[in-house]
């Protein structure tokens, strides 16, 4: 527990530092901000920015910045000097998962700010969801990387659909068919209902089989690979 | 302290360890000699855990490096050269990460940043460090917790002789606080004036093993006196009774300079034995 801290401790030191993983942090919330305020449209969906930004923030910061922490720390062999230093794998990664969820939620409270009190702990709760699977789905892009080149190159297209797909989903009828497989897409259904009521059986069955998916990936990647 | 029984390690056919056999006493400084490729990084690897090996008979600390607790693995302070530091981090922030998880409190990481010379760089960031200065940060983060064996892989390889002096003298120092030290390098000059006991590694074997100044006197065959004369000449004289009665000429004509014997160094004693030079992969 103790080395989790530490973990999570030099990375809050490093957030400040490290203005790439800064921006995926604040990007998102800070254009909610400033789109639902200077921004207001005839017939635009109720908390339209909100909800969009939410989902691009699900299947961007959490997953790219997950992913790029292991793979930097694989690629300047500090994680090597932190397992000599009887860090464990699992510690590390529970740490890095945790800071990484931590500063997430930070930006799903910001994010929440303009919702309806009545809605803000669904909204939160919804953003929960969708974080835990991105940090296991960037967790796993790291295991496998080997420098962060590569977890660039493996980021990209998943993020482009996590991100993407929801928000295209709105203007084209395909997209929106088979964005339906897509977690973030089904996140976003739950926005627009803002309650578990009468969701249907799919999203349930997306959600839960992207954790798994997630998860099974993440522990064979992880047997196969090790943080080494 | 540690102590290897035929040693053995390959990678896919290509065996990298063929039998090695160490003993190492507690508070001796061992260095481990030979070009690059010898196998020296991969020991060291071996010794830590990091790595399996094949074959043979490990043990550090009485138990066999795999089987090392965690409690054990934090007497050990290593310095590979392709080890990281946090670039982002000061060097102060840097020691702070490993003073947590060590539990070291953090009033002596200002301490040991003074012990290697780096108390100025204490809120300088890593990236902004010379090579020298982040090799004397890793070497800090390798005894920031006072361990009882430290292992060193080429720490002064590629720096400068000032920096490479500063490091000679904090090794020297935590020798004389009872650590252990094994060092690699491929520099004779820095095993025989640092080292206790050297063994020469070559392709994966030791091929000489021993103190400096033995190892060099076995293989001392010219047993000659070496002089250099005011006028600018060289002679050589037998080690023997017959070149004491031609000193005292030349030195009553005060032609003598100076008087050398010609033992050999480490490098032209591994010269001998594999016919290779220990920088020449270099």
């Amino acid at each position: 527990m103790y080395n989790i801290l530490v973990i999570i401790k030099k990375q809050i030191r490093d957030t400040f530092k490290n203005k790439a993983i800064l921006i995926q942090f604040i990007l998102f919330p800070l254009m909610t901000i400033i789109m639902e305020n200077a921004i207001h449209i005839d017939d635009m969906p109720e908390f339209f920015f909100t909800k969009l930004f939410a989902v691009m923030y699900i299947g961007m910061a959490p997953f790219v910045t997950t992913a790029s922490i292991i793979a930097e720390e694989k690629e300047k062999n500090t994680l090597r000097v932190l397992m000599m230093a009887d860090v464990k794998p699992w510690q590390y990664l529970i740490g890095i998962g945790l800071y990484v969820m931590a500063i997430c939620m930070v930006g799903a409270c910001v994010m929440s700010v303009g919702l309806p009190s009545v809605d803000r702990g669904f909204f939160v709760l919804v953003m929960c969801i969708g974080f835990v699977i991105s940090i296991i789905a960037g967790a796993c892009v790291g295991i496998i990387s080997r420098n962060q080149m590569m977890a660039t190159s493996l980021t990209m297209p998943f993020m482009m659909i996590f991100s993407f797909a929801p928000m295209l989903s709105m203007f084209n009828e395909s997209i929106k068919k088979y964005s339906t497989v897509v977690f973030t897409q089904q996140l976003r259904l739950l926005f627009d209902r803002m309650t578990f009521e009468g969701y249907s059986q799919t999203g349930v069955i997306v959600l839960c089989g992207s954790a798994v998916v997630c998860a099974g990936m993440f522990f064979f990647a992880y047997q196969r690979k090790g943080l080494d | 302290m540690i102590q290897c029984q035929d040693l053995r390690k390959s990678y896919d056919t290509h065996a990298v360890l063929k039998g090695i056999d160490l003993g190492i006493p507690k508070g001796s400084i061992f260095g481990l000699l030979g070009p690059s490729g010898a196998g020296k990084t991969t020991l060291i690897k071996i010794l830590t855990g990091q790595i399996r090996y094949d074959s043979g008979n490990v043990k550090v600390f009485e138990k066999e490096p795999a089987c090392l607790s965690g409690r054990d693995k934090k007497k050990f302070g290593i310095m590979m050269d392709n080890f990281g530091v946090y670039e982002r981090f000061s060097c102060g922030d840097n020691l702070s990460v490993y003073a947590d998880i060590y539990g070291v409190s953090h009033d002596r990481i200002w301490h040991i940043l003074k012990e290697v010379g780096l108390e100025d760089a204490l809120k300088k960031s890593a990236s902004d460090l010379s090579k020298g200065m982040r090799a004397r940060l890793q070497l800090a983060r390798a005894f920031i917790h006072a361990p009882e064996i430290i292992f060193l892989d080429e720490p002064t390889s590629g720096l400068d002789p000032q920096t490479m002096r500063g490091i000679h003298r904090i090794i020297q120092e935590k020798k004389d606080a009872g650590c252990t030290i094994f060092l690699t390098t491929h520099n004779m000059e820095e095993a025989s004036k640092l080292c206790d006991k050297v063994a020469l590694l070559n392709e994966g074997e030791i091929i000489e093993e021993g103190k400096p100044e033995d190892i060099c006197r076995r293989y001392d065959h010219q047993k000659k006196i070496k002089i250099h004369l005011s006028d600018g000449k060289d002679i050589e004289l037998d080690r023997q009774e017959t070149a004491a009665g031609r000193i005292s000429e030349l030195l009553r004509a005060r032609m003598l300079e100076t008087i050398h014997s010609t033992e050999p160094t480490l490098e032209s004693v591994f010269l001998e034995l594999t016919g290779r030079n220990l920088e020449e992969d270099e």
